[in-house]
């Protein structure tokens, strides 16, 4: 049916299926793709258009209903010769986009309030933006961009000040203006699209039956005999998950089969139509099942269901004896979904004798020799490019559509597209461990830390994935960033039917806090002493050794954000104490939180390598495998590399995460990128300065510029132009690798090269009748050894204060029953408060300009804080998370009388 | 390929409805239910029929055309009475659910935790069906039947929400239990509308949604409101009021506490009604 309707202000007409969703004829035929789809099921407001002039979701809105009406979408913001509406500017200045996959329907919502020509308040921007969800920003810029939107100055710093300056991101203006290309965005035209099937089980065997009729109405069907080496994991001594199950699956979610086809072919098969003889078996759910005596396995060559267990061991926890006050508890915490707004998505296509991947990734040379391992190819092979990532905290560092599309596209010599449905996301891809955290800490009279006991357990589901990562990690920070002398630490990690679970901003590292931050709460309240101050007297400072023997010489600011903190603390703390005198049902309370997080990998070599190219025409090119995923990487390289080298940030084209054109700068994990690829980008840029200094005979304090291809170097008095032609192709290379050394088996040696410190306040308002939480309030005090640009710095740690407080108060994944953005809730922008960041610069000589990594600490004190908070509030201490209001209710009711 | 209608009169779409068609208006329950799959059923769009929409002050009351959505309801010009229901409507999904999302869909869709619900049942409200044979009107509480369920006939549709016009001065409230804010799913919620005269009340319609299969009224807590004072309602409310409701363990919450909620959230709402 020809449909005829006013598209961003020209006449548009579009031809199809009527009941077609109006966000894939934008997408799929209207050559739209600004348009996002996060869910197609209106839970998420990615795809928010304005249809005459009100937003919906253009995925509940058929194209039938669109005929005669005006639809504006987020290519209808900026004029013509591409300037920038005003509010895509504010966008840009307050760091409001970070991955871009939510930026156009946030945009798109936000026209409501900007109509009527005031400055809306804080509650109208809520109210407008509340049906669009974003998982990277934690909202609080989204909310400053609207309301500060206002034309303002350029931020252009000259050549050497480009270090600590609050530069909109350099790849912001694609994602404001819906130009960038996301996963699902560039799908060649001509490809074939894979639909899998899934298990609806989370423990079968199954026999596939005759697969003929299938295969006559679509192009190929592949089954686990059609993939050449079928298994993959992170580790390359356990490669234990099948692309597609051979016979048995181990949880609800894995690929079954592959429909290949023409899309709505694809589509329009039902799994029932598809002949699997499924034999259910009962599900290993949970630690208790894993390690029941007679349990069955989940990998038959994995005695006992565990994967991995290991610890720290330092002084003797005899010491416990002589302790002034001992405080115990046991935690527990859910599977957690990563809930990026971009669902998995991408496309292969067959190059000759090799495989080119295009998808939405983390990690392209972890996924290059994976899928090369898979394929079985060699990983020249295999070339990875990189589409943008609309988030993936964790989530995408597993291969998800890449050995599918691959094996497909390298069978049938055609391009090959697979792309997620969001309840399809949820069910396959990895979660957070869901852990059981049982802690003991002892502190002498004075309320020094003397001993400490942790045994954390985790559930790390079906396959491997990140578990080992997980269990490594946690027992070197379960003692808190605090100095204690006498320390017993343990991690283990067991199979289940769960999901797998993999890596989830913090490493396991958020489960064990939770636990660390109650015992110092409850040691404090023993011995009468304030939460902070309790905290401040046992924080790691430098000079002291860690419980793994680790001399930290510099960089543990966590004692000066604590100070930076204390007015904050005692603001709150008498603010909540006026409030509660009110009486009523609703009472206020104050908790903090503390952290520490080794920046990189565990006692594992993580090096980068970065480049910087002058080409003989005088472009000047960082080329830099490190992904920027949203986190801010793209401009914090080149910060780095611009003021290494000392031309201006405005110089620099980039060309990122292509594994053809780039070299290997590690997976965008374990708050990395920054201090390792960064100090490479440094060392790049340095490189490249020597190279041209010495063509110019100049000093090391030389100034450089760059016009065309004349490049000119001011030494003193002396000034010498160099052409580039001439002197060109000049290449800058970089390494880092931060240097530690491996555990032995009581866990002693040097885990990381350097921590992250970071202590946050949150500030509640617990319903006691409901058992509702509101936060009203976070201040977040992170020691990043040097802000290279504190907006995108901040940026990460709201994000991750949003994090945190699903995990705390809202986020459980139940396979099977919150398989969508609509039973499983993320906090939207109603839920996440006000945040003030306190940015500590306790410099890391090891790091560029000093600085040290944010991605996941903003995470870690987060559910620590909200739980003391919500204890402060009502006496309460939860041992579960998520707080769900009936929990906390139930809580409160066992309590007895309110306090 | 299967079909798609889009008529533009009633009559035209009754006609249709003399073979299986899959009914559709502000699409924001059809489309989440065919994420990822081709849609291949026939699918009736009454979206296009003029009649079917926006709100008319008739001599009896009001009638809410079954297609209005939510922000045209929260854009009318209504009395007091309609403020539950309006408190409701800013409670459903984001704005853009409320801006596509219809009253009669709400109904229809039958869901245990429908915020439209709990509010057109304290308002009294009834429903018009329309079928070739006929229309017929019934009360909202005997449309539907179950989650998930309603009395609609095959070859039938919603066509209008009746709201009858109080004998006196009627004002209403509603309040909504979630564990986050926008796009929640309700765990408990609850509606309330009191005629009152000289600060007395004379008659009370009370529904809890989310609490039962279908939203249910709670006749026992009417009655006791009745002659009270309305700076002295919440402490009306008792436990024995709320026997009609069945909650259920979920995701969301627990049966127990539903119930516990029920109650708290009915003496807030009625305490509102104080000032």
């Amino acid at each position: 049916m020809k449909i005829a309707f006013t598209l961003n202000g020209r006449a548009a007409d579009w031809n199809g299926p009527p009941i077609t969703r109006l966000a894939a004829a934008l997408r799929d035929d209207l050559g739209l793709t600004g348009t996002k789809i996060g869910c197609d099921a209106g839970d998420c407001g990615a795809c928010t258009v304005r249809l005459d002039g009100r937003q919906v979701c253009s995925c509940l809105v058929a194209m039938g209903q669109v005929a005669g009406r005006r639809i504006e979408t987020v290519e209808s913001l900026a004029d013509a010769d591409g300037t920038l509406s005003a509010l895509q500017k504010s966008f840009l200045d307050h760091g409001a986009a970070q991955c871009g996959i939510c930026t156009p329907g946030m945009l798109m919502a936000a026209q409501d309030v900007l109509a009527n020509g005031h400055t809306p308040s804080r509650l109208e921007i809520e109210d407008a933006l509340g049906g669009v969800l974003c998982r990277c920003t934690g909202y609080s810029k989204i909310v400053d961009a609207v309301m500060a939107c206002a034309p303002s100055a350029d931020i252009a710093p000259p050549a050497g000040a480009a270090v600590g300056a609050r530069l909109p991101r350099l790849d912001g203006v694609p994602k404001v203006t819906g130009r960038d290309r996301f996963g699902a965005d560039a799908v060649p035209a001509d490809a074939l699209w894979i639909r899998v099937v899934r298990s609806p089980h989370a423990r079968a065997r199954f026999t596939v039956g005759d697969l003929a009729p299938l295969r006559a109405r679509l192009v190929a069907v592949l089954t686990a005999a059609d993939v050449p080496f079928n298994g993959y994991g992170i580790y390359p001594d356990i490669k234990d998950q099948p692309v597609l199950a051979d016979g048995l699956v181990r949880y609800r979610g894995e690929a079954v089969l592959a429909l290949v086809g023409a899309r709505a072919d694809v589509l329009a098969i039902r799994d029932q139509e598809v002949p699997i003889a499924w034999t259910p078996e009962p599900p290993l759910y949970g630690i208790d099942a894993a390690t029941a005596p007679d349990a069955p396995l989940v990998q038959a060559d994995k005695p006992k269901n565990l994967l991995l267990d290991g610890g720290v061991k330092h002084g003797s926890l005899d010491a416990f004896a002589g302790c002034a006050a001992i405080a115990e508890g046991t935690f527990e915490t859910a599977f957690v979904e990563h809930a990026y707004i971009e669902p998995e998505a991408g496309w292969a296509r067959r190059v000759g004798d090799r495989i080119e991947i295009h998808a939405s990734t983390q990690t392209p040379y972890m996924d290059r020799d994976e899928i090369a391992s898979v394929m079985r190819l060699k990983p020249e092979a295999v070339r990875v490019v990189p589409t943008a990532c609309g988030g993936g905290f964790g989530g995408k560092l597993d291969l998800s559509v890449q050995p599918l599309i691959g094996i497909a596209a390298w069978k049938l010599g055609r391009p090959v597209a697979l792309v997620y449905t969001r309840p399809e996301s949820m069910a396959a891809s990895t979660k957070r461990h869901p852990a059981r955290v049982r802690a003991k800490f002892g502190c002498d009279a004075a309320g020094k830390l003397v001993a400490c006991d942790v045994h954390a357990t985790f559930d790390t589901g079906a396959y491997a994935s990140w578990g080992p990562t997980v269990a490594n990690r946690v027992p070197v920070h379960a003692m808190g960033p605090y100095a204690v002398p006498n320390v017993r630490t343990w991690g283990e990690a067991f199979f289940t039917n769960g999901p797998p679970a993999g890596a989830f901003r913090g490493f396991g590292v958020p489960q064990a806090a939770i636990a660390h931050e109650a015992m110092m709460d409850a040691l404090a309240d023993q011995l009468g002493i304030d939460w902070l101050e309790f905290r401040h007297r046992n924080a790691l400072r430098a000079g002291d050794v860690t419980a793994c023997g680790q001399r930290l010489e510099h960089s543990a600011g966590l004692a000066q954000c604590l100070e930076a903190l204390r007015p904050h603390w005692r603001k709150a703390q008498t603010e909540s104490a006026a409030f509660n005198l009110k009486g009523g049902p609703r009472r206020r309370g104050v908790g903090v939180g503390c952290m520490w997080y080794g920046i990189g990998n565990t006692s594992m070599s993580n090096p980068s390598r970065m480049k910087i190219g002058l080409a003989v025409d005088g472009t000047l090119t960082l080329f830099s495998g490190a992904l920027d995923i949203g986190q801010g990487s793209n401009t914090i390289m080149t910060q780095i590399a611009a003021d290494a080298l000392g031309l201006p940030v405005a110089q620099f084209t980039l060309v990122t995460g292509d594994t053809d054109l780039t070299a290997d700068a590690g997976k965008t994990s374990a708050s990395r990128q920054t201090f390792v690829s960064g100090k490479a980008a440094e060392n790049a840029g340095r490189d490249l300065r020597q190279q041209i200094l010495r063509l110019a005979n100049a000093g090391s304090d030389a100034a450089l510029s760059l016009e065309g291809t004349a490049l000119t170097v001011r030494d003193g008095a002396e000034v010498r132009t160099l052409e580039t032609a001439k002197v060109g192709p000049l290449m800058g290379e970089g390494t880092f690798d931060p240097p530690t050394t491996p555990l032995d088996a009581n866990g002693q040696g040097i885990p990381y090269a350097t921590y992250a410190f970071a202590a946050q306040i949150a500030v509640v308002e617990v319903d006691i009748e409901l058992g509702t939480v509101k936060v009203l309030r976070m201040v977040a005090a992170h020691d990043v050894g040097k802000a290279i640009n504190p907006t995108l710095v901040e940026g990460q740690i709201e994000g991750g204060i949003a994090q945190g407080l699903g995990l705390a108060l809202m986020e459980e994944y139940l396979p099977g029953r919150t398989e969508n953005l609509h039973d499983y809730l993320i906090p939207t922008i109603g839920d996440v408060p006000e945040i003030e960041c306190i940015l500590i610069e306790d410099r890391e000589p090891l790091g560029p300009s000093g600085a040290k990594g944010v991605g996941e600490p903003g995470l870690v004190p987060t559910a620590p804080a909200i739980l003391g908070a919500i204890h402060h509030a009502t006496g309460v201490r939860m041992q579960r998370v998520p707080v769900l209001p009936h929990r906390l209710r139930e809580a409160i009711l066992a309590q007895g009388p309110a306090p | 390929m299967a079909d798609y209608l889009r008529p533009s009169s009633l009559d035209e779409a009754l006609q249709a409805l003399a073979r299986p068609w899959t009914v559709l208006a502000g699409g924001t329950d059809f489309y989440p239910a065919r994420v990822g799959r081709a849609i291949d059923e026939n699918v009736l769009d009454i979206g296009g029929i003029a009649i079917l929409r926006g709100i008319t002050a008739e001599p009896g009351g009001w009638r809410l055309g079954a297609t209005t959505t939510w922000s045209e309801l929260l854009e009318a010009g209504l009395p007091p009475l309609f403020d539950g229901l309006k408190q409701a409507a800013r409670e459903i999904g984001g704005r853009q659910i409320q801006n596509a999302g219809t009253i009669a869909g709400n109904l229809c869709n039958a869901s245990p935790a429908a915020d439209g619900v709990p509010p057109l049942l304290a308002l009294d409200a009834e429903v018009e069906l329309a079928g070739r044979a006929g229309m017929r009107r019934l009360p909202l509480a005997s449309f539907i039947t179950g989650n998930r369920r309603t009395v609609l006939a095959p070859g039938e549709l919603l066509v209008a929400i009746h709201v009858p016009r109080p004998a006196r001065d009627a004002r209403s409230a509603f309040l909504k239990l979630g564990a986050r804010r926008y796009l929640v799913i309700s765990i408990a919620m609850a509606a309330a509308t009191l005629e009152i005269e000289d600060g007395r009340i004379t008659a009370a319609r009370i529904a809890v949604g989310a609490c039962s299969a279908v939203a249910q009224r709670l006749p026992a807590l009417e009655a006791a409101l009745v002659g009270a004072t309305v700076g002295f309602l919440a402490a009306r409310v008792e436990a024995l009021h709320l026997a009609p409701l069945s909650p259920i363990d979920d995701v969301r919450g627990s049966a127990g506490y539903r119930r516990e909620a029920a109650a708290t959230l009915l003496r807030r709402l009625l305490a509102r009604f104080a000032s």
